[in-house]
């Protein structure tokens, strides 16, 4: 047998990527366009192409940005602000890896255009810094609820959001509300010890 | 100097060994504080991403590339040397061209505007299917390992006394269980992809590497490039996941490393997610027929198997030395059969074989008490008399009687298929036993203590998440009588001195080891120096609290500090190394393990979930209990993940990976693990082996026991895991028509 075909074409025939590209890229620009409009409907409407310079609130501080409109806030909190707290695991934020809040939601960074979070509070894990720890980060060392640690930031970013909204959280309310995020090394027991300790000892205080 | 006699404390005499201590970088992991090799962003540098095949086999007929270059953003494009046109492809995933751009937005564009031509080749995936792999020339030629308790004559032809012994065995069997299991290959899945982030300055090359082998991959980078491993340093402070799949620099990072010296630029290159799950590392897949004989009692008393799986295009497949697994009949004989396939090849994962050897033969062995009505337990219980691991049959069975007391066995049992339902949900239990065999690796530690009182550490091993940079502190704390937080413990840097790959569960026993040689060496200069301070002998002495004092009199005693300072102005420099396999009092090899699962499974429609796990683990001496349970829980539930999510789902006509995205590659979420129970048996006859290693032991027995739990639930075997919903309703719909 012998066919040629191009690195695309051939694709797009057996791999779900490329089939998601194919069928979900129409859906996926639409968001994305979305985006754009809604960050000029804050502002004068217009059409932003290639580089153009914004400011980002992140952690309290305005910082300007050169980016282009394509760039995702994961990229421009990574390489612009050495943020990377947030981590790239997978591109569609069903890891929850790349978690932050954005004005107080948790969001997945890989997936929210840069562009679209000028003018909002962008909250990094990273927030409190290392000599200023809250519970839920206190309550993850305690019960080292962390082995190689790739997946805890965005853990602990989606635990100060579960937390915030149920303070009194149980067992069965932390086992079945923190399916957001995926841990290779087998952290989940712990978390879970983690999350009843930072709710029994005030949350996110 | 001659070798002094090196020891751990009593139990009791210990401060900080066999404590629950918080790993040193908890605080620098959960505050996101801490910089992996993907974190490590460097001035200048560009962001590399490559082409990877769409074809699991081909040839390349052409590459064209002007496109991509004229890509705003774009510094370099490059083809990999073996992708040239003209080259053959033999998997997915494989890359081809590689874009170096400003920023990762270029690169991606540029990489989607690459054309290549290519001319595909037959193509061959279908590792379960024996008959076909065979037709199409895919089979391999057949290994196998016999072993009978009759000798075969002088004029006997050796091949034909085995078949006609077994034969015979199996006739006289007062129970012949026969079955079909399998284990389906899996990823790694490091949620850290593989790669590097490098600079050259000069003609020296600084590699930061997601690696489990610092002090490994300089000379392997160095030799890739045609230059002296004094111009390499690797470093990773913090790796984001290896399980066995990193333990090479890989050929992209060397690729990388001629992108960086010819634009004069640093590099990161880190594989995509796709490209990780494609080519990052994967398991052997294993499917088996299995006809087994027992006496009246279920005592096994022969086995004779055949199995089959994929490595890749080299064939490979599960090991026939881990077939059987721990129990070993008198009489057996076991043949693989390697498949070639356009697979993409295996890497070292987690326990190479044995989980797959564990099911291959354990689901056979409940089988056996289900075939015969009775409680596995009893089975498992019996045949240990039996049995190829090189822990005892009485530690195992102290194992099996403290887990049946923590899963309350004996109350909950009911035979296969007996239990009452709840609507039309039913549940069940099951167990596995595992072995893993390996001591500490060779390892150096140096240490610096300083006049005023500071002590640093310094070694070129890494920590996975397993706790070694925790291990490494406590160790020499507890020697020096001093608290782990307050040392410096520096490892991750190929400059470091050499300590080997962790891989095989070989890390904790070799830091250890290298520690605790640097630090009583260490201290027994301190002793000379104070003895005298404290009119006594240095054999008088100990460091205990914070102080150095004389034995049975600590109001003679001098502040850890004040003994530092006697020092003068040089810091004391001491370094100690512990080579593999040599005799020593302070760490082993070999142990044994018991895990037990109590699973819910839904008959109507076919979803299983985990209730209780419990895990009884013997692993000699524990350094940091903490971290040590922490490997059990993780262990366990990488387990759960491939005996009932993780499924690398392949299009047989292509051979592409059809799910290979995170959202598709299903691993286990926080609400799907059950409650589980962890216990590390650590007795003083135990202990007294000194410290072994606990990485891979508890992800080897959870695939058998939660198939045996599930076919102890329903009745009826779901042969091959991960055991999909799927599965179980097809396993549920066979045995409803064979009825």
């Amino acid at each position: 047998m012998t066919k040629s075909g191009n690195g695309t074409g051939w694709r797009s025939l057996f791999s779900r990527r490329a089939f998601l590209r194919g069928s979900g890229a129409a859906a996926a620009a639409t968001a994305l366009q979305a985006q754009v409009a809604a960050a000029a409907d804050d502002a004068a409407p217009r059409v932003i192409r290639g580089a153009t310079t914004v400011t980002l609130n992140v952690n309290g501080q305005q910082h300007p940005v050169t980016i282009e409109p394509r760039d995702t806030l994961l990229e421009v909190l990574r390489y612009q602000l050495d943020l990377t707290g947030a981590k790239p695991v997978s591109t569609d934020g069903t890891s929850g890896a790349c978690l932050v809040l954005i004005d107080g939601k948790p969001a997945a960074a890989s997936d929210t255009l840069a562009i679209a979070c000028q003018g909002k509070a962008i909250e990094t894990v990273e927030n409190r810094g290392i000599d200023n720890p809250d519970a839920v980060v206190r309550a993850f060392v305690e019960h080292d609820a962390t082995q190689c640690g790739f997946c805890t930031p965005g853990f602990v970013v989606a635990v100060r959001a579960f937390l915030a909204r149920h303070p009194q959280a149980t067992e069965d309310e932390i086992r079945a509300g923190l399916n957001g995020n995926i841990c290779r090394c087998g952290t989940y027991a712990n978390v879970v010890k983690a999350v009843l300790a930072a709710a029994k000892g005030g949350g996110n205080g | 100097m001659a070798e002094r006699n090196y020891s751990w404390p009593a139990r009791d005499a210990a401060s900080v060994i066999g404590t629950y201590h918080d790993r040193l970088d908890g605080l620098a992991k959960a505050s996101g504080a801490a910089k992996y090799t993907y974190d490590v962003n460097l001035k200048r540098q560009l962001i590399m991403k490559a082409l990877d095949c769409p074809h699991a086999h081909c040839r390349i007929k052409s590459i064209d590339t002007p496109k991509a270059e004229s890509v705003r953003g774009v510094v370099d494009v490059s083809v990999f040397p073996h992708a040239e046109p003209g080259k053959e492809i033999s998997w997915q995933g494989e890359l081809l061209v590689a874009v170096a751009a400003e920023t990762e937005g270029a690169a991606n564009e540029a990489v989607a505007a690459i054309t290549v031509e290519y001319e595909l080749l037959d193509v061959f995936t279908q590792d379960q299917a024996l008959e076909a792999a065979k037709q199409a020339g895919r089979a391999g030629r057949p290994t196998t390992q016999t072993k009978t308790e009759k000798e075969p004559g002088d004029d006997d032809d050796a091949d034909a006394f085995v078949e006609a012994e077994i034969a015979r065995l199996l006739k006289e069997a007062a129970h012949v269980v026969e079955g079909d299991y399998g284990a389906e290959s899996v990823t790694h899945c490091c949620l850290e992809t593989h790669g590097a982030t490098l600079a050259w300055e000069g003609d020296k090359l600084k590699v930061h590497l997601s690696t489990q082998n610092v002090s490994g991959t300089e000379e392997q980078i160095a030799t890739a490039l045609g230059i002296s491993a004094d111009q390499v340093s690797v470093e990773c402070q913090h790796i984001g996941g290896g399980f066995g799949s990193k333990f090479a620099p890989d050929y992209w990072t060397i690729h990388a490393a001629k992108v960086a010296k010819k634009t004069g630029r640093p590099v990161k290159f880190m594989l995509d997610r796709d490209q990780d799950l494609m080519i990052g590392g994967n398991r052997p897949s294993g499917f088996i027929h299995v006809k087994m004989g027992a006496d009246k009692d279920g005592m096994v008393t022969v086995w004779d198997s055949h199995h089959w799986g994929t490595s890749g295009p080299q064939g490979g497949g599960v090991s026939v030395g881990v077939v059987p697994y721990v129990f070993e009949p008198k009489n057996r004989r076991s043949t693989l059969t390697p498949i070639r396939t356009n697979l993409a090849p295996v890497r070292a994962w987690r326990a190479p074989n044995h989980p797959q050897g564990c099911l291959l033969t354990q689901a056979a062995f409940d089988d056996l008490a289900a075939k015969m009505g009775v409680d596995s337990y009893d089975i498992f219980w019996k045949n240990l008399d039996n049995k190829s691991s090189v822990q005892s049959a009485d530690v195992y069975r102290q194992e099996m009687t403290l887990a049946a007391e923590l899963m309350d066995w004996k109350a909950k049992w009911h035979a296969h298929g007996k239990g009452s339902a709840n609507g039309s949900v039913v549940e069940g239990l099951g167990m596995a036993v595992h072995t893993w065999n390996t001591g500490g690796h060779t390892s150096t530690c140096r240490l610096r203590v300083h006049p005023d009182g500071g002590v640093q550490s310094f070694c070129g091993t890494q920590d996975l998440g397993t706790g070694t940079r925790t291990v490494c502190g406590m160790v020499v704390a507890e020697t020096f009588g001093l608290d782990p937080d307050a040392l410096t413990v520096n490892i991750g840097l190929s400059t470091y001195p050499f300590s080997g790959v962790s891989g095989g569960s070989t890390t904790v026993a070799g830091v250890s080891e290298s520690h605790r040689r640097a630090s009583e060496d260490a201290l027994a200069q301190l002793f000379a120096l104070v003895a005298p301070k404290l009119e006594t002998t240095p054999e008088a002495l100990e460091a205990k609290n914070g102080r150095i004092r004389v034995r049975g009199k600590p109001d003679q005693s001098m502040s850890w500090r004040d003994a530092c300072s006697l020092l003068g102005l040089k810091p004391l420099e001491v370094e100690a190394t512990f080579q593999q396999g040599s005799p020593t009092p302070l760490s082993s090899n070999g142990v044994g393990g018991v895990q037990m699962a109590h699973v819910a499974v839904d008959r109507e429609t076919g979803v299983v979930k985990m209730k209780k796990f419990v895990a009884v683990q013997d692993t000699g001496l524990v350094i940091n209990r903490k971290t040590a349970e922490s490997q059990m829980y993780g262990g366990i539930i990488m387990g759960i993940a491939y005996a009932l999510f993780e499924q690398r789902t392949v299009d047989p006509r292509s051979g592409a990976f059809l799910n290979n995205t995170l959202r598709d590659y299903r691993l286990p979420r926080l609400g799907d693990v059950g409650d589980i129970v962890v216990r590390l048996f650590e007795p003083d006859d135990q202990r007294a082996r000194g410290v072994i290693g606990l990485g891979e032991p508890p992800v080897i027995s959870p695939g058998a026991a939660i198939s045996n739990a599930v076919c102890n639930a329903l009745g009826v075997r779901v042969g091959v895991m991960p055991m999909t919903p799927k599965r179980v309703l097809d396993a549920l719909e066979r045995a409803a028509r064979r009825a």
